[in-house]
């Protein structure tokens, strides 16, 4: 009975020290550090915040690059993946549906399909797509917002400047923002105005 | 596979081989008691929670006594942890006004906690509280670690003292391992993971007006200090429900090798911790290079598998459930030391991997958690099979076996086959019966043997203690709440029980001189035994059922044959 007295002490002590003030610790010196990032990474316009930088949100209109699919349409709460594995007939018609949206939107021939673009994220957030993924949108972009060539070229540099290369050129993978993308492209299109 | 990828693997084993044996000797002094650069800074604390917890931490305890203090221990953290899920809706902390978790789940969730499984059938987004995710479950992360070191230390005592009656003193042995390694471990991480991007505080989610004109929630709350401590401890539960593929819990590749890295940290260390308190260090390193082949073997099987087309969807490589930030070779690399550790935290979809990526998975898991493993637990596992090992070297010789200089015999045999049917059982009979079962086969994702791979991966990923699963899996239902959490409690603890036994009948022994006939334990020769003994077990128990599962959809998969 010691044994169970002690253990029930002991227990109390260290729910205190590591679920009260090592919580409460971190979180005070995260706000103090790195406020913005310890408050969700927010991009706010006025006060009114418009989504995370580090969190994907979903766009559908030809008029600014698409995200990857989501299993939940860029719901962030509540959340759930496809989970669909490799022979499921599910994923397989899709995949296919994903292919087909993507191919039926106009763009660049002879420009392969980015496979991302047919695979739903792990997290159905994913904030990232590839810089061919990009590319492969600019036609349709350009035909929805009717652009000429200069401001074709124009996007295809906006593309260039937010490719987030590797970490230290080898962690990670080569990857643009999509939402900073989209929000560069609608200054640029003000800019030209 | 790119060039790059192969730069980035051998980065990440090259920090953990400079890291390991380093984290590991300090280790050692602090579990020996001796002093350390951060007693100054620390040591208060320690005698703080000997005097509020009445512990005398000279008192050196047998091994029944252990047992019981980490019994009980175990058993109250469940009780607070169950008991906090039930009334979560009228405590502080809960600035979504979310609901009490109803008792299965929460029985659920506490087993898994308490056993280091972290198996999760709740979002934590949108089902636990903040006063829950920290006052509960982060404490667990804490203490259910420190409980796997405390039963290796035992163990390392067993094998080191001689003619002893006693193991060690368990509260000393957990104090020890929070105050001196997990805590100060878990704030450098989680303070390195919030300058990546991952959020801690105290606020409820914000409600963002997307710039289509939709809205979209984004979760916050005191996630960073969570993530560094179930990375560490071989823990693995998500603070978010997409646990770290998510870009709040895992943002940059950056956080991504941290957080990667902190999985296999403890692990590999305390095998070089156990080498200096049993002063046999040319046996740790055989046994860190075996850990180390068995888990390369795995890791390359898994990259070749993902980087083959798979021709039902047509992709020359398999990015469904995974972010474009890691890319593949973040992913496998990740999949695969999750599994080898009994972490269970991932960052892609383990559901979407390849056929025989998630086989490698999947026998990771069922190895028994020894390739590296858990925290302590992982040690502890694989010491077992050395002690089988040694036992069927002496068999083949026809001489008594010995381990260190100590005499194994027919009660130490007895508690090691214990400890490595009892998962394994647990495993089968729980995939086996669930598959009759309709009231289990309703919560099926997937059809075909991908379907009969989710069922075997839960049971295995409970018996063994690693909390990842093949998601599609609805286990949020009373069938799988109470299986599971019957296979979490046999996994963890008719090992655990075992090991302190044999720690108290090996203490008890003299020490043999060495001669002629011993059988070496540090020498290439065993390594090739033990790992021969491990894959063996492994394989004649689980044969059967991986080809069933992984196995035959790899080859349906190439016949280009749909469920």
């Amino acid at each position: 009975m010691q044994s169970f007295k002690t253990a029930l002490k002991v227990l109390l002590v260290m729910t205190v020290l590591t679920g009260i003030i090592y919580p409460l610790m971190i979180t005070g010196v995260a706000q103090l550090l790195f406020p913005g990032k310890a408050n969700g990474s927010l991009l706010l316009r006025g006060d009114q915040a418009i989504g995370s930088t580090l969190v994907g949100q979903n766009f559908s209109s030809p008029r600014y690059f698409w995200p990857r699919p989501s299993a939940t349409n860029y719901s962030a709460m509540p959340f759930g993946a496809g989970n669909l594995g490799p022979t499921s007939q599910q994923l397989r018609t899709l995949t296919d549906a994903r292919r087909a949206r993507m191919q039926q939107s106009p763009h660049e021939p002879g420009r392969p399909l980015p496979w991302d673009m047919a695979s739903a994220s792990g997290s159905g957030l994913d904030p990232d797509i590839s810089p061919e993924a990009a590319q492969y949108q600019v036609a349709r972009i350009a035909m929805a917002r009717s652009f000429d060539s200069l401001a074709v070229s124009g996007v295809m540099e906006l593309i260039r400047t937010h490719t987030t290369a590797p970490t230290f050129g080898v962690l990670g993978e080569p990857r643009v923002n999509v939402l900073a993308l989209n929000l560069a492209l609608d200054s640029l299109v003000a800019e030209r105005k | 596979m790119p060039s790059g990828d192969l730069i980035q693997i051998l980065i990440y084993f090259g920090a953990l081989a400079v890291l390991a044996p380093l984290l590991g000797f300090y280790m050692a002094r602090v579990f020996e008691g001796k002093k350390t650069f951060l007693h100054p800074a620390l040591s208060w604390i320690e005698t703080t929670v000997y005097r509020l917890g009445g512990v005398d931490p000279k008192a050196e305890m047998r091994w029944r006594q252990y047992a019981w203090a980490l019994v009980w221990f175990n058993l109250l953290g469940f009780l607070l942890v169950f008991v906090l899920q039930l009334v979560q809706k009228w405590l502080p902390l809960n600035p979504q006004g979310l609901g009490n978790v109803p008792w299965d789940l929460a029985l659920n969730t506490a087993v898994s906690f308490m056993t280091n499984t972290n198996w999760q059938s709740y979002a934590g987004e949108t089902t636990m509280s903040y006063g829950t995710q920290m006052l509960a479950l982060t404490v667990q992360n804490f203490v259910s670690a420190a409980t796997g070191i405390a039963v290796l230390l035992a163990l390392a005592r067993g094998v080191a003292r001689k003619t002893s009656a006693t193991i060690g003193n368990f509260w000393t042995d957990l104090t020890r391992s929070v105050v001196y390694v997990l805590l100060p471990l878990a704030i450098v991480l989680a303070v390195a993971l919030v300058g990546e991007g991952v959020v801690q505080n105290l606020s409820p989610a914000v409600t963002v007006n997307t710039v289509e004109g939709g809205t979209q929630q984004i979760p916050l709350g005191p996630a960073a200090s969570q993530i560094a401590i179930k990375q560490l401890g071989t823990n693995g539960g998500g603070y978010f429900n997409a646990n770290s593929a998510h870009p709040l819990e895992n943002p940059t590749p950056v956080s991504n090798f941290l957080e990667m890295l902190a999985i296999l940290l403890l692990p590999a260390a305390l095998v070089f911790t156990y080498g200096r308190m049993v002063t046999a260090r040319r046996h740790a390193w055989i046994i860190a290079g075996v850990m180390l082949i068995l888990l390369l073997a795995g890791l390359a099987g898994s990259l070749i598998a993902e980087y083959q087309r798979n021709p039902i969807l047509g992709d020359p490589v398999n990015l469904e459930g995974k972010e474009t930030r890691f890319g593949i070779v973040n992913s496998v690399l990740w999949s695969v030391v999750t599994t080898a550790a009994s972490n269970g935290s991932v960052n892609a979809m383990q559901a979407s991997l390849s056929p025989l990526a998630g086989g490698v998975a999947l026998f990771n898991i069922m190895l028994g958690e020894i390739v590296f493993g858990g925290v302590g637990a992982g040690m502890y596992g694989m010491l077992l099979h050395v002690l089988l090992t040694v036992f069927l070297a002496g068999l083949m010789v026809g001489r008594t076996p010995e381990y260190l200089g100590k005499k194994i015999e027919a009660r130490e045999i007895q508690m090691v086959i214990i400890a490595i049917l009892a998962p394994s059982a647990v495993i089968l009979v729980g995939s086996g019966v669930a598959c009759v079962l309709p009231v289990a086969l309703a919560s099926l994702a997937n059809a075909g043997p991908h379907g009969l791979t989710e069922l075997l991966y839960a049971y295995s990923s409970a018996a063994g203690n690693n909390g990842s699963a093949f998601a599609g899996l609805n286990a949020n239902t009373p069938f799988f709440s109470i299986t599971l959490a019957l296979s979490m409690l046999l996994g963890r603890f008719v090992v655990i029980l075992p090991c302190l036994a044999i720690a108290g009948s090996l203490a008890a022994k003299k020490v043999s001189a060495k001669t002629a006939g011993t059988f070496e334990t540090d020498t290439t020769l065993f390594a090739v035994l033990l790992i021969g003994t491990i894959l063996i077990v492994g394989a004649l128990t689980f044969f059967p059922a991986l080809c069933l599962g992984p196995v035959v959809e790899h080859f349906l998969m190439g016949l280009g044959r749909t469920f």
